[in-house]
């Protein structure tokens, strides 16, 4: 419940402040997000499972969200940077969809 | 309800227990840390989204923008390949006024090659040579020597009783009285009319031992007027060579 109101909270804070994303975030920021989404998705899938705990969750938001900007800007360093950061949007939307099937089947039975 | 139904159902009942025991607000730090990342990420989605609708070019990286830079490049050599192409058009079209000027030329070029072939007729000042030959002593060959002293004297355009001299005229005695030009017997009087510097033929027809003089010995009776208009009325028509064709 918290968690949601928090998430409703920033959205809120976003759409009042009209936030301008520093230019050296901007490449970074869109897969965060995608890493960020995968890694509620997990948490409300392990949440459902019995197996949530809190410092997992918090680790691994953040690790998702530095690993996935690590790699884009590794991919930009390389030359490969919108190959790179389109393969872990493909990873990250691969799992989403896994976690949300899996979530569904726990509140659906479907 | 058979077994594996009702296990199911609990089975649901059971997650959405689940899921409303975890919403349950507590104050742990652990929430609070979520709550802060929840709040991070919903401030990050905005933002991002923001950021996708206001912005155009600034947020692509940089191979992009080459790959983007590029294709507008090549666009804009091929458009403006387009354009020179247009330009040369549109300077050949509106050099229709040189085609004005071409035409004009060749207008002026088509007035004097006629005037000289004999297919147009002419005015201008003049002379007019009255050759009366009372005792038919006149020879071709006398019309002949008057036409070359009034060319050489400038005649730009002439006839002879209606019959128009040219390069190609010839003078031939015919069986009778009179002469043949061009194949037309002529009877005197002869009238010849020449276009040119009315003084300079006159002078010319009247040199000591020239035309006049030469004529008169043959009992001709040859009258020189000059006059500031006379019209060479008389045409050939057009004819193209047979056998000549123009060498550049």
């Amino acid at each position: 419940m918290i968690p949601a109101i928090g998430l409703l909270v920033g959205l809120v804070i976003g759409i009042v402040l009209h936030p301008d994303v520093p230019l050296g975030l901007q490449p970074y920021l869109p897969i965060a997000v995608i890493a960020a989404l995968d890694a509620v998705f997990g948490a409300v899938r392990a949440v459902l499972d019995g197996i949530f705990d809190d410092k997992v969750f918090v680790v691994s938001f953040l690790s998702n969200v530095v690993v996935a900007a690590l790699i884009v800007y590794l991919g930009d360093q390389l030359g490969v940077g919108s190959q790179l950061s389109t393969g872990v949007v493909v990873v990250l939307g691969v799992r989403i969809f896994s976690n949300v099937a899996a979530i569904r089947r726990h509140l659906f039975h479907a | 309800m058979t077994a594996p139904a009702r296990e199911r159902e609990e089975s649901v009942r059971a997650g959405w227990a689940r899921l409303w025991r975890a919403g349950r607000p507590r104050l742990t730090r652990a929430n609070l840390y979520i709550c802060v990342l929840a709040m991070l990420l919903g401030f990050a989605m905005v933002a991002q989204v923001h950021e996708t609708r206001s912005s155009g070019l600034e947020n692509l990286r940089q191979e992009d923008l080459v790959a983007l830079l590029d294709s507008v490049n090549q666009q804009s050599l091929k458009l403006s390949k387009e354009a020179d192409e247009l330009t040369a058009t549109k300077k050949q079209l509106e050099s229709g006024t040189g085609d004005q000027a071409a035409l004009q030329a060749a207008t002026q070029r088509l007035e004097t090659l006629g005037i000289l072939a004999g297919t147009l007729p002419a005015t201008g000042p003049g002379i007019r040579l009255t050759i009366g030959d009372p005792g038919n002593n006149v020879r071709p060959s006398d019309i002949l020597n008057a036409v070359e002293e009034l060319r050489d004297a400038g005649a730009e355009a002439m006839q002879i009783n209606g019959v128009r001299v040219i390069a190609a005229t010839y003078f031939a005695a015919s069986g009778g009285t009179g002469m043949v030009i061009d194949g037309t017997t002529v009877h005197a009087p002869y009238v010849i009319v020449a276009i040119g510097d009315p003084h300079t033929m006159a002078t010319a027809m009247a040199i000591p031992g020239g035309v006049v003089d030469g004529l008169k010995q043959l009992h001709a009776t040859p009258v020189v007027t000059s006059e500031s208009r006379v019209a060479v009325t008389a045409l050939r028509p057009a004819t193209s060579p047979r056998y000549a064709q123009p060498d550049n």
